[in-house]
């Protein structure tokens, strides 16, 4: 069994704060994180590896700090990190990063074998897409299946799993055949907490490099120049004014209230 | 999938704007028309014309409402094997559509089906999508689309284009658009239903579908009411989200929640406004114990009249609020429903 997760190293999204006077988004002192999202899915990955042996790959593309991201991962049961790092790949929208993931992930069956399963986020916090996932997929043509809440059955020996995801309207039970790529919500599993030694290996543990060098891939699709979509202007959206805070008694505050939300009341009996 | 080679890329071949008629069981889902009303506006601008398009195994029912809302023309693919949302065999219809017809725009409601399918589709057409927009417009001296959507938790906007590739994709929050039925047909325009055939077969689809379970809260759409009562991890456990019911009830609306009462069990996901949840922007929104974090501010902020109670003065929300009040809301909240309900039987009794 050989699962491949892909990763992101995001600011904590919740702890960014905007500067109204300049307009601007105040990152510093903001932690860098491994995506909420992406913890479940190497938890699933390495649960599925401790049932029926094998391996878990992880990959990420981005600076060279992101190897932090990767020794999380690895610190929770995963066995080798690549880092897909390289200027080309600079502002690439959602379409050319997965592209770059997908020739990155074929490198790395080339390196590691073929892959059962496939895994990312449901979404990245800081950009919110949610389109990486289903584009890597789209370019391998395998199955995809977002939403992922739970992992019913796995047979490696029929080559297949039973996966059920969220709906619209509640859920939906699939039988996929391997290989399969899954996008993964975070009520799919509870984290367990990482054995010392996994703690220790991961510390020691080299990330490995892939680039444009070492990467078969084609430049015309990589980075800000080769990405359809282009990003006019970013502006903080408008702050609102605080209102007006009722005062008086409880029994006066109650009242102001009442008469504010009075035209809405239901008439109709 | 599409044979890269049959892709258009010469954007001048592409015109009209395209909304995707997302549908269950026959079932159209309101954001379809949302989108609808949307596309008639940018379509005037664009001086072209609007089409929808389904896929299902059954779905030429649904013309009469598409055209209400002011499609032109309704593309559909039929067939049993579309019959239930499967990503690949939905994506290859759709992508074969494209390909065929040349739409500049193409929205897609941003459900979990939309966002499935979306991302899919952008893929095998290699263009540009734009998730969860909240903003479309067309700009004036190119004529493309500028999308603006909430990034980082909806502390920063970004407008984004798409000038070389086509068609232009965008996904929308259900709820951040009106739907507004037509009074009359379009010009009584010629509407024309084509049939498109596309041979698929059960075999080729691999993915299989063994279940489906409705949840018993089923599917609500917070964005068609003009009033939400909504609570947050304050209102202290499930049983105490009555009294936002019954106040909801009053005032003709519905009930809803953040994210922590979500987690907490006191609500149904399907209920969760904000960036994981739904964007809503109802006549009157009160938050009962929400502290406003950024993401549930993102989902909520742009409603005509914000009432929060909040026994914390300094609570986030009351920064987006147009009347605050500090007050312990399970106290508050019955008293109000009390005065209410008062008012309500000596208007009856008028
Ligand atoms: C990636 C990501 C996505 C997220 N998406 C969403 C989302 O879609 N929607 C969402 O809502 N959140 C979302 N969140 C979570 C968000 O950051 C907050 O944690 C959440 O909104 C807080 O919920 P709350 O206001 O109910 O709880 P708290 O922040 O705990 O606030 C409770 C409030 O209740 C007040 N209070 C307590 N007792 C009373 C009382 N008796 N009467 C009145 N007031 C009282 C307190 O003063 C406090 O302000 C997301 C977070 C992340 C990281
Ligand atoms: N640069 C990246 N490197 C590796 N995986 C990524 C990257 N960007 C996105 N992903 C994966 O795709 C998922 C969805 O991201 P997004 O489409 O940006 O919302 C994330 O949760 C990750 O699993």
């Amino acid at each position: 069994m050989h699962a491949l997760v892909f990763i992101k190293q995001v600011p904590d999204a919740s702890q960014v704060r905007i500067n109204y006077e300049t307009g601007t988004l105040i990152r510093e002192g903001v932690p860098a994180i491994l995506n909420p999202y992406e913890v479940h899915a190497v938890e699933e990955a390495v649960k599925i590896k401790q049932k029926f042996g094998g391996k878990v790959t992880i990959l990420t593309m981005g600076p060279l700090q992101a190897a932090d991201a990767l020794k999380e991962c690895l610190s929770r049961g995963a066995d080798k990190g690549y880092l897909l790092s390289d200027r080309i790949f600079a502002g690439s929208d959602t379409l050319a990063t997965s592209y770059a993931l997908y020739e990155g992930a074929k490198k790395i069956i080339e390196l590691e074998g073929e892959i059962d399963f496939f895994f990312a986020g449901k979404q990245a916090i800081d950009g919110d897409t949610a389109q990486t996932g289903p584009g890597i997929a789209t370019r391998f043509n395998i199955p995809l299946v977002t939403y992922l809440t739970k992992l019913d059955e796995v047979n490696l020996e029929e080559k297949y799993v039973v996966a059920t995801r969220l709906t619209e309207f509640g859920q939906e039970t699939l039988k996929v055949p391997i290989p399969v790529f899954f996008t993964v919500e975070e009520s799919l599993n509870i984290l367990s907490h990482s054995p010392l030694p996994w703690l220790v290996k991961a510390a020691q543990s080299k990330i490995e490099i892939l680039s444009g060098e070492n990467v078969d891939l084609d430049k015309n699709q990589c980075g800000l120049r080769n990405s359809p979509t282009i990003v006019k202007k970013a502006f903080t959206p408008e702050k609102k004014q605080r209102g007006a805070t009722l005062t008086g008694t409880f029994d006066e505050v109650v009242d102001q209230a009442a008469e504010k939300v009075a035209p809405f009341l239901n008439n109709i009996l | 999938m599409i044979d890269l080679n049959k892709i258009d890329s010469d954007i001048s071949h592409y015109k009209d704007i395209w909304v995707f008629i997302e549908q269950t069981n026959g079932q159209a889902e309101h954001v379809s028309f949302e989108l609808l009303t949307k596309a008639r506006e940018l379509a005037s601008q664009r001086n072209c014309h609007v089409a929808a398009v389904a896929v299902g195994n059954s779905v030429a029912h649904l013309a009469e409402d598409v055209f209400k809302y002011g499609a032109e023309k309704f593309y559909i693919v039929e067939d049993e094997v579309l019959k239930d949302y499967r990503t690949e065999p939905y994506r290859d219809a759709v992508s074969e559509l494209v390909v065929k017809y040349k739409p500049e725009i193409f929205l897609i409601g941003a459900t979990t089906q939309g966002r499935d399918l979306s991302g899919t589709v952008a893929t095998v057409l290699r263009t540009g999508l734009t998730a969860d927009t909240t903003k479309q417009e067309i700009d004036q001296e190119t004529g493309f689309l500028w999308m603006t959507r909430p990034t980082f938790g909806g502390s920063l906007m970004a407008t984004i284009f798409c000038p070389k590739h086509r068609p232009q994709m965008s996904t929308v929050r259900p709820g951040v658009f009106k739907a507004i039925p037509l009074d009359a047909p379009v010009n009584g325009e010629i509407i024309e239903i084509i049939r498109e055939k596309i041979e698929f077969s059960e075999e080729d689809v691999v993915k299989k579908i063994l279940k489906k379970v409705i949840s018993s809260e089923g599917n609500v759409t917070l964005g068609f009411y003009d009033v939400i009562v909504s609570g947050g991890k304050g209102m202290g456990n499930k049983e105490n989200f009555n009294m936002l019911k019954e106040l909801a009830d009053l005032l003709g609306g519905t009930w809803a929640g953040s994210r922590k009462a979500v987690e907490l069990g006191y609500i149904p996901q399907t209920r969760q406004v904000g960036q994981t949840g739904q964007t809503v922007h109802p006549k009157l929104y009160i938050a009962c114990g929400i502290s406003g974090a950024i993401q549930h501010l993102v989902g909520m902020q742009t409603s005509e009249i914000i009432i929060a109670i909040n026994t914390d003065k300094d609570a986030p929300i009351f920064n987006v609020s147009t009347y605050c009040i500090v007050e312990d809301a399970l106290k508050f909240v019955p008293k109000l429903i009390e005065e209410l309900k008062g008012m309500q039987s000596t208007r009856r009794a008028q």
